[in-house]
């Protein structure tokens, strides 16, 4: 079933154009890697579908419906935009997790702000709890972030777009800002994620992992998409000359 | 003697610390609304910016809010707080008949409460300044991801990552206040330090006593001493996590 359909996106930033005419589909429970070089459009696209930009055309819908349409202003009001967000997760390359709150607050925060009955907080700690549980947290809930390796700190930020069941989960470059060492922990966690048939949206740099991951994979260059397909056909044998190119860059170094 | 000197430094001592404390109260509100007053984004011109020539497209980029207060914290960073004190006391008398403010030492303190607060809300909003452009913007970011709304985002995640930003910068400004209060003394506002100099001019009694004046210096140390601590203990209390 599908469950993310977007069509002609396009975004400009001034003058700059830094989405052409993107669209895609995407089945519930299925992965899809996005890969390209930096200014290719990838972060800009992911952050479209968040509403923390605003496309300057195209529509967006979720299970059918249209959340987002360029050319209706009703679908793009202030406290509608904030619930829409919700259909998406996303985790940032440089994790953004809130530095006065320990783990298991970062993952319990929003979900409470949107339960003003506290004797229900019980039950999100709960969640909570089992969500750092799966990302072998258990042991860090109450240690604030500074408190954490990179790793960890990326975990919990996981666990805090999980919180939120979201429908789509979206990962920015989740291992750009890690030591090799630390990309594992990490990669392994999204593979679990996968495996559990999460539908997911992962920018990467990390081709193995797209490559072993990912069901699809979207190679994108100066703003547009470039070539589609099965993982393991883009990046072992992409039809694309510009493809070859970027993907030749990585098996040589 | 000693009794009558510590008496009357006492009196002079208790208007120090209620300069300060009015101005505390006074200028750290009026402080923030300065600087989200400077970091306004409002362009009532922005409907020209597709306008060709120079001028529509300046104007465009126009922000009077922004603009009204930046030139405020220019003008009241860039003068003297003597200067500004005595304008205050001075010239609304001038315009009207009588002052404003009263008379006697109720109107001097008056106008120097003024004086005070203005002067150190200009001075505390680009502390905020500061401390608000400091939190990064993806604190914002996750939040907004995370379907807050942009009160919870401001309370709830970037409020005490502000906080723990200012609470240095902000001490030092207000242990200098502590000491600045004695330029209330230009408009005869009886502070300590006017109620030392009091005794080497006449006063109670004495004349020619030059050592009140020095020992007022005992009362700041002791006052800054304790503000120190607390402040101290504030930034201690906000040590448990980095921003």
């Amino acid at each position: 079933m599908t469950i993310l359909d977007i069509q002609h996106i396009e975004k400009h930033f001034g003058d700059t154009e830094v989405l052409k005419n993107i669209g895609f589909s995407l089945d519930e429970g299925q992965a899809m890697a996005i890969i390209g070089s930096s200014g290719s459009g990838k972060t800009t696209l992911l952050r479209c579908l968040n509403f923390l930009e605003t496309p300057d055309s195209g529509v967006i819908s979720v299970r059918g419906k249209v959340i987002f349409d360029a050319a209706d202003p009703a679908t793009q009001r202030e406290n509608e935009v904030r619930e829409k967000r919700l259909h998406f997760g996303l985790v940032f390359q440089n994790f953004n997790l809130f530095p006065q709150y320990t783990a298991l607050e970062n993952v319990t925060l929003a979900v409470k702000l949107r339960q003003p009955d506290k004797s229900r907080w019980a039950a999100i700690d709960e969640q909570g709890m089992e969500l750092l549980g799966r990302m072998g947290l258990a042991d860090r809930a109450s240690h604030y972030p500074h408190q954490l390796s990179g790793g960890q700190q990326q975990r919990v930020a996981i666990a805090r777009a999980l919180a939120l069941k979201p429908d789509v989960l979206c990962f920015d470059e989740p291992t750009s800002a890690l030591d090799p060492e630390l990309t594992g922990e990490v990669l392994r966690v999204i593979r679990g994620l996968a495996e559990q048939r999460t539908t997911m949206i992962i920018v990467t740099h990390e081709m193995a992992f797209a490559r072993d991951v990912a069901d699809e994979v979207l190679f994108m260059d100066g703003g547009v998409i470039v070539e589609r397909g099965p993982a393991r056909q883009v990046i072992e044998h992409p039809q694309e000359e510009r493809t070859k190119q970027f993907l030749s860059r990585y098996s040589n170094s | 003697m000693f009794t009558t000197v510590i008496g009357a430094l006492n009196v002079g001592f208790l208007q120090t610390l209620k300069l300060f404390a009015v101005t505390l109260i006074g200028a750290l509100p009026l402080g923030l609304i300065i600087s989200f007053g400077s970091m306004s984004r409002w362009q009532p011109f922005r409907f020209l910016r597709r306008r060709n020539g120079r001028g529509a497209r300046i104007l465009a980029g126009f922000r009077p809010i922004s603009a009204l207060c930046r030139i405020l914290v220019w003008i009241i960073r860039g003068t003297p707080l003597m200067l500004q004190l005595i304008i205050i006391d001075y010239i609304p008398g001038r315009i009207r008949d009588h002052s404003p403010w009263g008379t006697g030492e109720t109107g001097r303190f008056l106008a120097s409460a003024i004086a005070f607060i203005i002067n150190y809300a200009c001075y505390f909003s680009e502390i905020y300044r500061g401390g608000i452009q400091g939190v990064p913007r993806g604190q914002q970011e996750a939040g907004m991801v995370l379907g807050m709304t942009k009160r919870q985002i401001f309370f709830k995640v970037t409020l005490l990552q502000m906080i723990k930003r200012i609470v240095p910068p902000m001490s030092n400004e207000i242990i200098t206040l502590v000491k600045d209060t004695s330029i209330a003394r230009i408009i005869s506002m009886q502070e300590v330090i006017w109620a030392g100099y009091a005794f080497l001019k006449g006063s109670h009694g004495y004349s020619g006593l030059i050592w009140p004046l020095f020992f007022t210096g005992v009362y700041y140390l002791i006052f800054n001493g304790i503000l120190t601590i607390l402040l101290g203990q504030l930034e201690k209390k906000l040590d448990y996590f980095r921003a």
